[in-house]
């Protein structure tokens, strides 16, 4: 049955939506989105690394966003320049060094449309193997950095002040962010991870009272998503990333109308 | 361990600056199991500043802090909390340590907020947030209560059911208490040790010690040395409708 291109493509996004379900509600707290975009782009490199060395696409997508990451810190702590500017030069230089180098590798055939915005195709057993292997794993990391990483979420002084270690969970949120990267490129294309990570929490949000119910409507919506997004993609033969987006973007505006039933003004 | 087994913070010489600038230095003080001390002066003295010394918010800091314990409820002065966080006050209460629902309960209850339990954090007013910040910080029961200005915006009455709160909390729970507050009767009545600060230690000791030393006159009036004096019978400041102090 793991044959067949279709039943890998399910399960690879079935198991990437429980992933990012409970990252994009942080992802959406933290205000990460843009973060999670220089990432992605960044995985570009990536990727090309991948080709060059005849190595898995998903581990050098993982330490070539870990390294984006790293550097990113440490030019904050550098430079007097505002985080989304720095944000921009990574993203975006990131992203062109990878298509440079891609220029330069006139030995291989890139499909740059399945890497930007995915391809149910090329989902491979060793892909599978990876994601639920990978999945389970960072969800239960976030289980175990959940008391701080919310805490100071929520207010920094607080967790640090009652001793949590803030700055630890922060640290190990981002290599978690660089994993759930490295597990969902080859599905919904790098220009398109953070819509898999930020729309269905935002769907939940929209619907959930508590940080609790947030984290399960927005993997539900994630599933759900993957689901009709990937039955479309087969259909009309249309990209995975975008049509599995597309289905998210439809269940954050049904969330919306049931917000209007309830409308309750926040301040 | 320290020699002194009561001890649960102790600061030595302890400043802390930012690009330069002292916010506060030379703070000597500590703080012991079931004693109350008190920090008092004027705005921009580095009263909040002394309690995240005190607290290891700042790290860089001049001077020493030796910290013996790591069971510790903090009440921020000002809290900024993200609505698009979906946070109920149950959540809230969790937030640092998994607590039995009888000690929120009970936590919410001693406060008066037990009837907000599920409400979303961002409906709620002002001084039945600080009544929830007060819960959450007691609920864990902690060894050492660092609480700045716990009561702000919280209605007259609540404001004294609240003080007598926390004088009976640190004999029940026999913990340290850091206090920063700007109603000086409530510093009378109830503190063991008061500190008054303005960017440095400008006079500490017992209530009636610090009414009574040349410094603290300086700095607050003799006014407010004859409140300290005689605390029961005058006012130094006043109570807006809002159920805010509006200080002198």
């Amino acid at each position: 049955m793991l044959d067949d291109f279709f039943i890998r493509a399910l399960l690879a996004g079935l198991g990437i939506a429980f992933v990012t379900g409970p990252l994009g509600c942080f992802v959406i707290w933290r205000r990460l989105s843009y973060f999670g975009d220089t990432l992605a782009h960044s995985a570009l490199l990536g990727v090309t690394l991948a080709y060059t060395m005849e190595f898995n696409i998903a581990i050098s997508v993982f330490i070539i966003s870990s390294c984006i990451a790293l550097i990113l810190i440490q030019l904050q702590k550098r430079t007097n320049l505002p985080g989304d500017a720095l944000l921009g030069l990574l993203a975006h230089s990131s992203l062109a060094v990878g298509l440079v180098v891609i220029g330069f590798l006139t030995f291989i055939r890139f499909d740059i449309m399945g890497l930007l915005f995915g391809d149910i195709l090329a989902v491979t057993a060793d892909d599978l193997l990876i994601i639920w292997i990978g999945g389970p794993l960072m969800l239960i990391v976030l289980k175990l950095i959940w008391k701080p990483l919310f805490a100071s979420t929520v207010n920094y002084e607080l967790a640090e002040a009652e001793g949590l270690n803030p700055d630890r969970a922060k640290a190990i949120f981002t290599i978690l962010m660089a994993g759930i990267i490295a597990i969902s490129i080859k599905m919904v294309g790098l220009l398109l991870i953070t819509g898999m990570l930020i729309i269905p929490a935002a769907m939940a949000r929209n619907i959930s009272s508590s940080p609790q119910s947030m984290v399960i409507y927005s993997i539900l919506g994630g599933l759900l998503s993957v689901i009709l997004g990937l039955f479309t993609s087969l259909q009309f033969n249309t990209s995975s990333g975008p049509s599995i987006i597309a289905a998210s973007l439809f269940l954050f505006i049904l969330s919306l109308v049931k917000i209007k039933q309830s409308i309750k003004l926040k301040n | 361990m320290s020699l002194n087994q009561n001890i649960l913070v102790k600061l030595k010489q302890a400043g802390f600056r930012i690009n330069g600038k002292w916010l506060v230095k030379g703070v000597s003080l500590q703080i012991e199991k079931g004693k109350i001390v008190t920090l008092i002066g004027p705005n921009g003295s580095g009263k909040s500043t002394t309690a995240k010394i005190a607290l290891g918010i700042y790290k860089k800091i001049d001077g020493e802090v030796e910290k013996y314990t790591n069971k510790v409820g903090y009440v921020p002065q000002k809290i900024s909390i993200d609505w698009t966080l979906p946070l109920r006050v149950n959540d809230f209460m969790v937030l640092t340590e998994n607590l039995k629902e009888d000690a929120i309960n009970e936590a919410l209850s001693l406060t008066g907020v037990i009837h907000l339990k599920d409400k979303n954090l961002g409906d709620l007013s002002g001084g039945e947030f600080q009544r929830v910040l007060l819960a959450r910080a007691i609920s864990k029961r902690p060894d050492l209560l660092v609480l700045d200005e716990p009561v702000q915006g919280v209605d007259f009455t609540g404001e004294i059911a609240l003080y007598e709160l926390i004088k009976k909390i640190s004999d029940e729970l026999n913990c340290g208490i850091l206090l920063i507050s700007h109603d000086l009767h409530t510093v009378m009545s109830a503190t063991d040790h008061v500190v008054c600060l303005n960017g440095h230690v400008c006079c500490s000791g017992s209530p009636l010690d610090v009414a009574k030393n040349n410094e603290y006159k300086a700095l607050f009036g003799e006014q407010a040395s004859q409140i300290l004096t005689r605390y029961e019978h005058s006012h130094d400041h006043i109570h807006t409708n809002e159920g805010e102090i509006k200080k002198n």
